[in-house]
């Protein structure tokens, strides 16, 4: 089933590096992201995994002396050109974040936000686009009956699951998710990487966690960081069963991390 | 011991503050209540026999905080808006904050005069509500960037990057996402600051003036020197009226009725203060909780 998915590239990087201030944070690092499938970056924390995802969105431009160079492209055209629409951009891949970060608002305008920004502006359209997000999300009828009380008031894998459907609501066709389980409990965090399996047959995902059994159960791919390079990258499977690299080996085996 | 002696000591300047703000407004409210009636409320003062009111007086300060808030708080949020998220971090963003601080610490009759001079001569207005209003908009303008900014600052940045994630521009997350999220607190702190407005009484003698001249409620030709809304008429406002009676104040009953505006003044500003606290709190559980809809 790898095998088919694997030539097929969506995002692919030459050389990106990432600078704050005059530190190197993310070095040199070329990579190519499979279509439809899910990629998942591991690392010990500090290694770059979280900045090189926030470069697919460029979220580090809103980081004051953060400076990427080298070229990243989706689907061919260069991201970091100066004439790219941002709205545009962050409306094509979603972002969910390490902490469920819901706006304080109902949950039907949690998700209805964005594609009325985005010019969906019709009562009708977007209680279509709620309904439909929510059920991807696996949440529709946990929240059914309650669209219009805050989002505040679900629980924290609620949330999180909100903020993925939140993120869908777009219509993208990447989703980053930054450590997107590592604030919740064992059972929500089932239900997210049951809900990234299904996920992935409309979505390309890159998922950064700091949980490897959480990579080596969900993932197509898995990429190893280390002190801002990449280690190496190779389909998930033998990632974890026959790394090519050392260092990687001792990672997965608990040696440091 | 020294531990010992240290808590004692803290706690005893606690409980003398909290002494000297109960005593004070004992002290108040026991001297003016014989004057805490309707008639006092509602008629106009009187220069000469005893028993006047404060009617117009306390219709001038309500009158006065609204257009001086009215005024105020766009410029006021505005300016916070762009301190607290377009202000780049530079040497003029420096200077801005030098500016605001100076002009909070301005004395409040210097403010007056500034107003005499500009609100009051160089406008032609003389002594007038809109000139009262806008020396008070200048005492207050400092205070009203200060918690805007302060708001929106505290609003958690993750609720920025959701936006942005989800590509919304920067103005438009500003307007539907942080703006509804701090808004009890530009709500409450707007309170609070209205709580010293309707107190001011220095920067008030020489812009919106001394006299006030008999209202008639029921005339609403704005440009009638008895209407109640006509901005350009002379408004002596409640604290105003303290000090004026306090030293010119001719009449036998003068103590009384300084009295009297006093303990209606305290009033006023007391509840400015709990109501704000309160209506925060009751804002922010709306904003946020579950029965918010």
């Amino acid at each position: 089933m790898n095998e088919t998915i694997l030539h097929d590239t969506i995002i692919s990087t030459d050389d990106l590096c990432v600078y704050y201030g005059d530190k190197l944070a993310v070095k040199n690092i070329n990579m190519e992201i499979q279509r439809n499938a899910v990629t998942a970056f591991i690392g010990p924390s500090g290694c770059g995994k979280s900045t090189f995802l926030r470069c697919i969105n460029r979220m580090n431009d809103l980081i004051p002396g953060c400076r990427v160079t080298g070229k990243i492209e989706i689907d061919g055209l260069d991201i970091n050109q100066k004439q790219i629409r941002m709205e545009g951009l962050r409306q094509m891949i979603g972002m969910v974040f390490q902490r469920p970060n819901p706006f304080f608002k109902s949950i039907f305008e949690n998700i209805a936000y964005a594609p009325r920004f985005h010019g969906t502006k019709k009562k009708a359209d977007l209680e279509v686009i709620v309904e439909q997000s929510l059920r991807k999300a696996a949440l529709w009828d946990e929240v059914k009956d309650r669209l219009h009380e805050s989002a505040l008031a679900l629980s924290g894998g609620q949330q999180q699951r909100l903020c993925i459907a939140r993120a869908i609501a777009m219509e993208p066709s990447i989703l980053l998710l930054d450590e997107p389980a590592s604030a919740l409990d064992p059972i929500s965090t089932a239900k997210i990487e049951d809900l990234i399996l299904e996920l992935k047959e409309e979505y390309t995902i890159v998922i950064v966690t700091h949980n490897m059994h959480q990579a080596a159960r969900i993932s197509d791919e898995t990429a190893f960081f280390l002190m801002g390079e990449l280690i190496e990258k190779d389909i998930t499977s033998n990632i974890f069963t026959a790394p090519g690299n050392k260092k990687t080996e001792e990672y997965i085996s608990g040696r440091f991390g | 011991m020294k531990d010992r002696l240290a808590t004692v000591l803290l706690t005893l300047i606690a409980v003398i503050i909290i002494a000297i703000l109960f005593g004070l407004l004992g002290f108040i409210l026991k001297n003016g209540a014989a004057k805490l009636n309707w008639h006092f409320l509602t008629s106009p003062p009187d220069l000469l026999n005893p028993g006047g009111g404060i009617g117009p007086q306390l219709f001038n300060s309500f009158y006065l905080l609204f257009l001086t808030m009215a005024i105020a708080l766009p410029i006021g949020l505005g300016a916070g808006i762009y301190m607290a998220e377009y202000a780049p971090d530079n040497k003029f963003t420096q200077f801005i904050r030098l500016s605001i601080e100076v002009l909070s610490s301005l004395p409040s009759i210097v403010v007056g005069l500034f107003g005499l001079l500009v609100f009051v001569n160089l406008t032609g207005w003389g002594y007038s509500i809109i000139a009262g209003a806008f020396a008070l908009t200048v005492f207050n303008l400092p205070l009203l960037v200060r918690i805007t900014e302060d708001a929106i600052r505290s609003v958690p940045r993750d609720q920025k990057e959701a936006s942005y994630a989800l590509g919304v521009t920067k103005w438009k997350t500003i307007t539907t996402v942080i703006l509804p999220a701090a808004i009890p607190g530009i709500i409450t702190g707007a309170i609070l600051a209205s709580g010293r407005v309707f107190g001011e009484a220095a920067a008030l003698l020489f812009t919106a003036g001394m006299s006030s001249p008999d209202l008639v409620y029921s005339n609403f030709d704005l440009n009638s020197p008895t209407s109640p809304l006509n901005v350009f008429r002379p408004a002596e406002s409640l604290a105003v009226h303290i000090w004026k009676v306090n030293t010119e104040g001719l009449v036998p009953d003068a103590r009384a009725v300084a009295d009297g505006s006093a303990a209606v003044l305290v009033i006023a500003v007391l509840i400015f203060n709990i109501g704000a606290r309160w209506f925060g709190r009751w804002l922010y559980r709306r904003m946020t909780s579950a029965s918010a809809s």
